[in-house]
């Protein structure tokens, strides 16, 4: 398949000269490697080198941890022709590794030793690392009344809007009678509705899974529709003169000829149904990733918002990962698609 | 009763051709409210396992017959018949190979040429159907590539397995080899032929290439322009396979020439 991704750019393929001398390619290929090796080690003694100016308890721990981050970059990429595949892909990643342990680097001793950021809205790395090991249980009931919420509303929003589309795209009488509705409710953004749906329905959860299911049914719906109508009438005829009947016509034909377009509103519901919930769980719902968030502001615990918003990015990264993998299963047949 | 049909399918030789009537058939399309007159009183009389080649200019409504034949369209006017049953829908012992393969993009070949069987809802005791018709067009080793990954004549090859798998009793082919390089035509041509004569069915083709009507066909039918009428219906008596240099089919070709309005010196 003729993807592109950004790693194959810095794959060292190129091949070997044998007249190079040997000193030169050794540098070439393991450069990078010694490198990131230096930049973590950096790190680390910047975390133990000074004194921190507040009171942090992971500050030794993660300078040791650093050191071993070191150490792997090193013998990974110095040796990385006898540790196959492993070896190969810690090569790929060494520029990564370099600009990692320069940014941490930077990010220690600008906060924890110098203050040279302002410290409370500047946490340093050793107190999200805290936040993680200390208020695990409490960031981990989050993350699960997160992703419960989401993906029960994802879930009934999808089906609904593609079940939906499918009607409106297939069945004028239906178009008829939704069409308007979905033109007049649908471009209003699904957090409009958030202070009449909090008093309407029976709890905060029932009500935000409404309005994540409505910010994903909208672009399913439409892009639903717009798929199954546009598929072109020569798959229908030659279908009918196979002896297909109409139910084989929506399944068979009109629905995989659509899926295409099916995904591209998945990923868009999936965007907006990300703020809708974030903002509901802000507002109504006292669990989840967003109340996590507004609860450390109400603390100025700015170390927990941080480690918050780094989980909340990894989760919504793993979403679209996800439907990005189970896209690519489902439309093998498509060639030139995105690679995530 | 499905299973009898299916026993009798198996236990039967191959599908012959059916009898294929048209009768005083016009047909017009609806343009802006403007009518506009494609089909002109056609006439036309198929006996079984003939092979059928129809001529005439672009656009002249050759295309818009070849649906009514499917089913897939009824006429304004008149009416056509398969072995004298009314055709008034689609069905699977009429089949069409239209100009472009259009295969169905998120099936493998295999599950394309399968696609009759499965609408019919007899796959499963036929599989061996599908394997068999890949064979015939040579095609067995792509199986499962998807119709990206083909070239434009074995995508019509397909098309032609996908019809051939439901041993049409009468098939129709809307110019089939237009968009074809001159090599692979020559040889599907061949094919065609061969298959035409194991399997007995009638047989409808569209063609804009006098030659390639005289190669293949029992029967030219030349049209006049829009709305189309039937302007000559020539016997091709040769025995096959042809020669493209007999001096007999030079001849009718110049004479159909003519009747296309082309210079007869050609
Ligand atoms: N569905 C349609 N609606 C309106 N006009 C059509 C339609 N299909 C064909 N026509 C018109 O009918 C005429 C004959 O078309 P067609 O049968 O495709 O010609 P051809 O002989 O080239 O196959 C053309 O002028 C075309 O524009
Ligand atoms: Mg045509």
């Amino acid at each position: 398949m003729s993807t592109y991704s950004l790693s194959d750019g810095l794959a060292s393929g190129a091949p070997r000269l044998s007249r190079t001398p040997v000193l030169a390619s050794w540098l070439r290929e393991s450069g990078v490697g010694v490198l990131a090796s230096i930049a973590w080690m950096a790190f680390g003694l910047s975390c133990l080198w000074w004194e921190d100016l507040g009171d942090w308890s992971r500050t030794h721990s993660l300078g040791i941890a650093a050191f071993i981050v070191a150490a792997i970059a090193l013998f990974g990429t110095v040796g990385a022709d006898y540790l196959g595949s492993a070896g190969k892909a810690l090569r790929q990643r060494a520029p990564w590794l370099v600009a990692l342990g320069a940014f941490l680097t930077l990010w220690e001793v600008a906060t924890a030793k110098f203050a040279w950021l302002p410290l409370p809205f500047f946490p340093p790395p050793q107190s999200i690392i805290e936040v993680y090991t200390d208020d695990l249980p409490k960031l981990l009931d989050s993350v699960f009344a997160s992703v419960k919420l989401q993906l029960g509303g994802y879930l009934i929003g999808a089906t609904v809007g593609f079940l939906t589309g499918v009607s409106i795209g297939w069945s004028r009488a239906v178009g008829y009678w939704v069409h308007p509705v979905l033109r007049f409710i649908g471009p209003l953004p699904a957090t409009a509705w958030l202070p009449i749906a909090f008093f309407t329905f029976p709890s905060s959860w029932s009500a935000s899974t409404f309005l994540i299911a409505l910010a994903t049914g909208f672009p399913v719906t439409v892009l639903t529709w717009s798929g199954v109508a546009s598929v072109s009438n020569a798959y229908y005829d030659v279908a009918r003169t196979l002896g297909a009947k109409p139910s084989f016509l929506v399944l068979k034909v009109a629905i995989p000829a659509a899926l295409p377009h099916v995904f591209v509103g998945l990923f868009m519901g999936l965007g907006s149904s990300f703020a809708v919930l974030v903002v509901a769980e802000m507002i109504g719902v006292k669990a989840g990733l967003g109340w996590y968030l507004q609860w450390a502001q109400g603390w100025a615990a700015y170390a927990n918002m941080y480690a918050a918003l780094i989980v909340m990015s990894l989760l919504c990264s793993g979403a679209i990962t996800l439907l990005f993998s189970i896209r690519d299963r489902l439309l093998v047949w498509q060639k030139g698609t995105v690679k995530w | 009763m499905v299973a009898a049909t299916a026993l009798a399918e198996i236990t039967t030789p191959p599908a012959a051709g059916a009898a294929l009537d048209i009768e005083q058939v016009s047909h017009a399309f609806d343009i802006d409210g403007v009518e506009l007159p494609v089909l002109s009183d056609v006439s036309l009389s198929v006996e079984p396992g003939e092979f059928v080649a129809l001529l005439g200019p672009s656009g002249c409504g050759k295309s818009t017959l070849l649906r009514l034949v499917a089913g897939l369209d009824k006429p304004g006017a008149g009416s056509l018949r398969e072995d004298e049953v009314r055709i008034r829908r689609p069905h699977p012992s009429r089949v069409v190979v239209f100009q472009d393969p259009t295969l169905f993009p998120w099936r493998t070949v295999w599950d394309n040429v399968a696609l009759g069987l499965e609408a019919q809802g007899i796959l499963k005791s036929q599989r061996h159907r599908v394997d068999d018709a890949l064979d015939l067009v040579g095609l067995s080793d792509f199986c499962t590539a998807y119709p990206h990954q083909l070239s434009g004549g074995m995508a019509q090859r397909v098309a032609l397995a996908r019809a051939l798998v439901n041993d049409p009793k009468i098939l129709i082919l809307d110019e089939p080899l237009g968009k074809l390089d001159s090599l692979t035509r020559i040889t599907m041509q061949a094919e065609l032929v061969s298959l035409w004569q194991r399997k007995g069915f009638t047989t409808l083709l569209v063609t804009h290439d006098a030659e390639e009507a005289l190669v293949l066909a029992n029967r030219v039918i030349v049209f006049s322009d829009r709305p189309a009428r039937v302007k000559a219906d020539i016997r091709v008596d040769r025995p096959y396979p042809r020669h493209r240099g007999d001096p007999y089919l030079a001849d009718l070709r110049r004479q159909i020439l003519g009747l296309l309005g082309l210079d007869a010196t050609w």
